[in-house]
């Protein structure tokens, strides 16, 4: 029927239904690249609204509100005279600070106000050991607040709801605005933060802890997978005869990097603390099970860049009789070295930011100190976000949001190195 | 080993009293199933230039790879008969094939110098053959290897440079270099000139022609002026057979095989 | 300790290649440049003396890395008077645990009389032990070396052992990915089928109740739990594939349409990256802010369009976070596709007239959709094997619900939950953790495999 109406008369494009059909088609048209930006705009703008979030509840993790404190070194309630403590800085170490931060405090604020943060009394030792001539005297110093006044001072408090339902008293808040009046708070960039580990009190908290453990643990990572991996690549690519076993690596190979990290947290249980009794919670474990991970990601790197070697280097080299293993020693290796790094840098990357398979081998221990050695129990960046992001007090929340920075600005770096190299690198043949 | 394929041979290439620097007897290649050369013998000498020339798909190229044992690399690439160098037979599991082939070098179609300084793309070879052990000496292979190639005036005050910002010519001069480092003893040219220009191909012809003598030289080409040019005997392949094998000039002007005839005269080809 | 031995190995093995490269170059002196007169370079001498002798001596230090404890816990085991320990393998593992603690130093005193003892009897065996493995090592290296250089000559094939021992390097290393896939499947199952000595598969399979409790006593009243897995397959299900892809299939093919065929090449150089951000961001950020901003949000809304029993762990903020993670996923795996459709197809109906959706509505998605259905395959494997998105959004109550404002609990996060903390390791709760990881890694697999295969074979199709 159809046909037959073609083959009569040319198709009048001009009347009044084809052009509204045309109409009707161009609005379609716009209307699907509409929604193809749409698409794009809510994606990126997610990743503006995550960015957003985690910045404004984080920024302030790098900042911190002090109290000024007229400290008396008390000679007396130390039990270490300035002599003594020149003589010997060790009796200087063991005196007892706390109670003189007690006092001092109580002196300045009456019994009772709780405003200077329990780890504060490390800021008069530091001090006293740096200037032992200080016993004896007194001196104004900038002491760490508690978290909740910390809080007051950055305005994360709601003022206005009723006391019950919120974390600050009433008392707290009359004495933060004592002290705001009378100039003895000050804000200050918060050093703890980087240099200390975790602590019961947000105040005190401090991502060196995790961070090093994460280096630690990427170290690891990095020693094991990035050799094993280039060196798979090699035999795969340049070496391995095509029978039923190279394919069982290969397939072997390719599913393991769609495998849920969280099975290699299992198989690192299992093998490396329950079958080889290794230290729960240390690095080398740790370090162990990513590399595991990462492994398939290497090795598919390395194999594109092994790939991207043009053949006619290997027969130059073959041809004035260099040995096979010499040709890719001496020849391919170094020209894909640079794509296998990009692809390690990426693989090291992802790594950085994996939380479950490290939960699985134990790395969640809330440690206070910075761990040591590869067999110490540590934990890691994105693992310590995780345990804070369980605390309910806001000061943690200010803290895990703070880390969260800290955790992407490594990842921004990484990326950036992997993303020079490629440019700097990249060869086309 | 086939004998009517020997005796069909031996005369044509035998007319010399030299020893031939490479004899190959019944050479058949196979790609699995497909045999690809279909029984070549032919004897090879250091006072000539041998051209082998025939359509594509021939078997020539296959052929001079075999001379050097490069189809190893070939997956599913299997050599039938014997390839002798100097009478030694190169399977032979006692003949070690990198040494194979520091005797017989290669140069490709395409210029493939290493991403290299001049220098190392030259001093390569040499390095890890052990031929130098002191930095003097290795220069002065590497400066005669360059002369030898024709390309010392032209690169000599920038030998650092990468051998991969040379010209084209230049590029598949400094493969001739490198293949000359290694001081072998057959050098094998799969179309050196094909990718190149007149002036440049011109350039390696010379070239080809003052190397002659001291390297037993064996040229692949699909360029017939060229084969007459640079060639003092030639094979002609033709769909895995050596059609016919002798003097160049006997060969361009009164061919025995009219199959030799027709491509020679672009019937086909 | 056994590191010193480590490094005096190696020392022997420096040595034996500096004496195995003299050699060569005494050979090389004398062949005089010639080529086959000498078959290998000196250095090929020096690295095969020095590898003889490394390898044996690495070989038995490994062991005794390997195999050390326990040779000395069976020792130390036996040394323990009769009686004086429990002789449930637990009781023995509670004492060897302290013992080894003691030897660490973590604890300053011992609950069990018996462990000091023991723990200085472990620190005497393990200082023996240590020397005579690190001296064997020592000697092992020694003899190697002095084995290596004897078989020195001029046309000895050094380069081509050392080649070869080079080879047996790639194979084992390429035999590592092997080992990996071997270990999960090997140590799911085992652990998997110890589990269902406790539990029949039946009930873990098609049960419906989980509350999995944890054993306080061996004897209480109760401490089996129960293991039906059924609510957190479908917690899984409903958050990873249905919620999550209905997110991130629009959203993530829009994407690549809008990139592949609309955006100037300008842009695209833009946007690409912003996208491959969103992939970089680690899950645990993702897992903060869908915690922190999106289960509130949810929860509010829900109250406010009537659903007042609306959970703040509900299944609909990380099913969309998770959504969100997946969009960059699904978007490069149909860019793949989109652009390997030959460009002729594009042209050919561009060339009828049609517009540009027109072309790809009906002819390229059509075209490009094995592709398409197997990244989405990959993504759905993705999603249901990501673990701190729904740790942290979804919560732990197993329930089997299908509305989306109420709290559901997946595989991954129950893995979390039974393995966290302190714990026995034989107790039917943590084993049931390796049961639902061997379901995860099943089902992970089999549409890994499968995606991956859909999408070979769309590539070859059009190569």
């Amino acid at each position: 029927m159809t046909e037959a109406v073609s083959n009569e008369a040319p198709t009048d494009w001009a009347s009044e239904a084809m052009q509204a059909r045309i109409r009707r088609r161009y609005a379609q048209e716009r209307g699907f690249k509409a929604l193809g930006l749409l698409a794009l705009t809510l994606a990126c703008g997610f990743l503006l609204l995550l960015m957003a979030s985690v910045i404004s509840s984080g920024w302030t993790a790098f900042v911190q509100t002090q109290v000024r404190v007229p400290v008396t070194f008390d000679a007396g309630e130390l039990g270490v005279t300035a002599e003594q403590a020149k003589a010997n800085p060790e009796l200087l170490r063991r005196a007892d600070f706390e109670g003189v931060m007690q006092q001092s405090v109580t002196r300045a604020f009456g019994n009772g106000a709780v405003l200077v943060s329990d780890g504060a009394w490390l800021q008069l030792r530091e001090a006293a050991m740096a200037d032992p001539s200080l016993i004896g005297t007194t001196k104004d110093m900038w002491l760490i607040a508690t978290s909740n006044i910390d809080q007051l001072a950055k305005g994360r408090i709601d003022l206005q709801a009723a006391e019950g339902d919120r974390p600050v008293t009433d008392a707290e808040i009359a004495a933060w605005r004592k002290l705001g009046a009378a100039g003895d708070l000050r804000k200050a960039f918060n050093r703890t933060f980087l240099t200390g580990a975790d602590s019961v009190d947000p105040e005190l908290a401090g991502v060196w802890g995790a961070l090093k453990g994460s280096f630690l643990t990427l170290i690891v990572t990095l020693l094991i997978s990035f050799p094993v991996g280039v060196l798979a690549a090699i035999y795969l690519e340049e070496f391995a005869p095509k029978n039923r076993w190279t394919d069982v690596i290969e397939v072997s190979i390719n599913n393991l990097a769609a495998v849920p990290s969280i099975i290699f947290g299992l198989l690192g249980l299992a093998v490396f603390l329950n079958f080889l009794n290794m230290p729960r919670s240390a690095p080398v474990v740790g370090g162990l099970t990513l590399a595991l991970m990462t492994l398939p990601v290497i090795v598919i790197a390395s194999r594109a860049a092994i790939k991207a070697v043009p053949p006619s280097i290997r027969d130059a080299a073959l041809g004035i009789g260099a040995s096979r293993v010499q040709v890719v020693f001496h020849h391919v290796l170094p020209l894909a070295l640079p794509g296998m790094l990009t692809g390690t840098i990426l693989g090291m990357a992802r790594a950085l930011g994996e939380t479950a398979p490290l939960l699985m081998i134990g790395m969640r221990a809330f440690l206070t100190s910075v761990p040591q050695g590869l067999a110490q129990p540590a934990t890691a960046l994105p693992v310590q976000i995780f345990i804070w992001s369980d605390n309910v007090s806001r000061g943690f929340l200010e803290k895990t949001s703070g880390a969260i920075i800290v955790l992407m600005l490594f990842l921004l770096a990484i990326n950036s190195l992997a993303i020079y190299l490629r440019n700097k690198f990249e060869v086309r043949w | 080993m086939n004998d009517q394929a020997f005796s069909s041979v031996a005369p044509a290439g035998g007319t010399g009293a030299e020893k031939p620097k490479m004899t190959a007897r019944d050479v058949r290649v196979f790609y699995g199933a497909f045999e690809a050369l279909k029984g070549v013998s032919i004897d090879i000498s250091t006072e000539n230039v041998t051209a082998f020339i025939g359509p594509s798909g021939c078997g020539k190229s296959t052929f001079l790879r075999c001379l050097n044992r490069m189809n190893d690399t070939v997956a599913g690439a299997r050599v039938e008969g014997s390839i002798a160098l100097d009478g030694r037979d190169i399977h032979d599991p006692a003949m070690d094939v990198v040494q194979l082939r520091a005797r017989v070098g290669m140069v490709f179609q395409k210029p493939n110098p290493f991403p290299k300084s001049i220098y190392d793309n030259v001093a390569y070879g040499p390095r890890i053959h052990g031929l130098a052990t002191k930095k003097p000496e290795l220069d002065g292979i590497v400066e005669q290897s360059l002369r030898r190639a024709g390309l010392w005036d032209e690169v000599k005050d920038r030998l650092a440079d990468s051998g991969t910002a040379l010209s084209g010519g230049q590029q598949q001069r400094l493969c001739i270099a490198r293949a000359i480092a290694v001081n072998p003893e057959v050098i094998l040219m799969d179309e050196p000139a094909s990718a190149l220009d007149p002036i440049a191909t011109a350039r390696i012809e010379e070239l080809i022609d003052e190397l002659r003598g001291r390297y037993a030289i064996v040229i692949v080409t699909h360029n017939m002026q060229q084969a007459a040019r640079v060639s003092q005997k030639v094979a002609f392949f033709h769909l895995g057979n050596m059609v016919e094998y002798g003097d160049t000039r006997e060969i361009f002007t009164n061919p025995k095989q009219s199959r030799t005839k027709d491509y020679i005269t672009g019937r086909y080809g | 300790m056994s590191w010193g031995f480590a490094w005096l190995a190696l020392l022997v093995a420096a040595a034996g290649f500096w004496m195995g490269r003299a050699r060569g170059v005494r050979f090389a002196e004398a062949g005089a440049h010639e080529i086959g007169s000498v078959h290998s370079r000196p250095h090929y001498h020096g690295l095969f003396v020095a590898i003889l002798a490394l390898l044996p001596a690495m070989a038995l230090l490994l062991l005794w890395a390997l195999l050390g404890d326990r040779l000395i816990a069976r020792e130390v085991l036996a040394s323990v008077p009769a009686g004086g320990i429990g002789a449930t393998d637990l009781d023995r593992e509670a004492f060897l645990s302290e013992v080894r603690g003691l030897v660490r130093g973590d604890y300053a005193a011992a609950f069990d009389p018996n462990a000091e003892a023991a723990a200085a009897l472990w620190k005497q065996l393990a200082q023996r032990w240590g020397v005579v493995f690190g001296l064997g090592s020592v000697a092992l290296a020694a003899m190697g070396a002095l084995w290596g250089w004897s078989r020195l000559r001029p046309q000895f094939r050094a380069r081509t052992r050392v080649e070869r021992m080079t080879m047996l390097l790639l194979v084992v290393a390429s035999l590592v990915a092997i080992l990996t896939t071997f270990g999960i499947v090997a140590s799911l199952v085992f652990e998997s089928f110890r589990f269902f000595e406790l539990v029949s598969p039946m009930e873990f399979l098609f049960g419906t109740n989980w509350s999995p409790q944890t054993a306080m006593r061996a004897d209480q009243v109760g401490s089996s739990g129960a293991f039906g897995a059924v609510p957190l397959f479908w917690g899984t299900v409903f958050i990873g594939a249905i919620i999550a892809m209905i997110v991130a299939i629009p959203l993530g093919l829009m994407t690549a349409i809008f990139l592949t065929q609309y955006a100037a090449p300008g842009f695209r150089k833009v946007a690409k990256p912003v996208l491959e951000v969103l992939a970089g961001v680690p899950t645990v950020v993702y897992g903060f802010f869908a915690a922190l901003t999106v289960a509130p949000a949810v929860r509010d809304f829900a109250i406010s369009i009537g659903i007042s029993d609306a959970s703040s762990e509900s299944a609909l903020a990380a099913g969309l976070v998770m959504g969100v993670m997946i969009i960059p996923f699904v978007s490069s795996m149909a860019d793949d596709a989109l652009t390997a459709v030959p460009q002729s197809m594009r042209d050919g109906s561009l060339a009828m007239g049609a517009t540009p959706s027109e072309t790809i509505r009906k002819v390229l998605i059509p075209a490009a959709l094995p592709g398409i259905v197997g990244g989405v395959l990959l993504a759905v494997s993705r999603a249901i094997g990501e673990t701190m998105i729904v740790v942290m959004a979804a919560g732990l109550a197993a329930n089997l619900t299908a509305n989306p404002f109420h709290s559901v609990t997946t595989v991954t996060a129950q893995i979390v939950a039974l393995l966290t903390g302190d714990q026995e390791f034989d107790s039917a709760k943590t084993l049931s953790a390796f049961a639902l990881g061997l379901v995860l890694f099943l089902v992970t697999l089999a549409l890994n495999v499968y995606a991956l295969a859909v999408v070979k074979t769309y590539r070859e199709a059009y190569d």
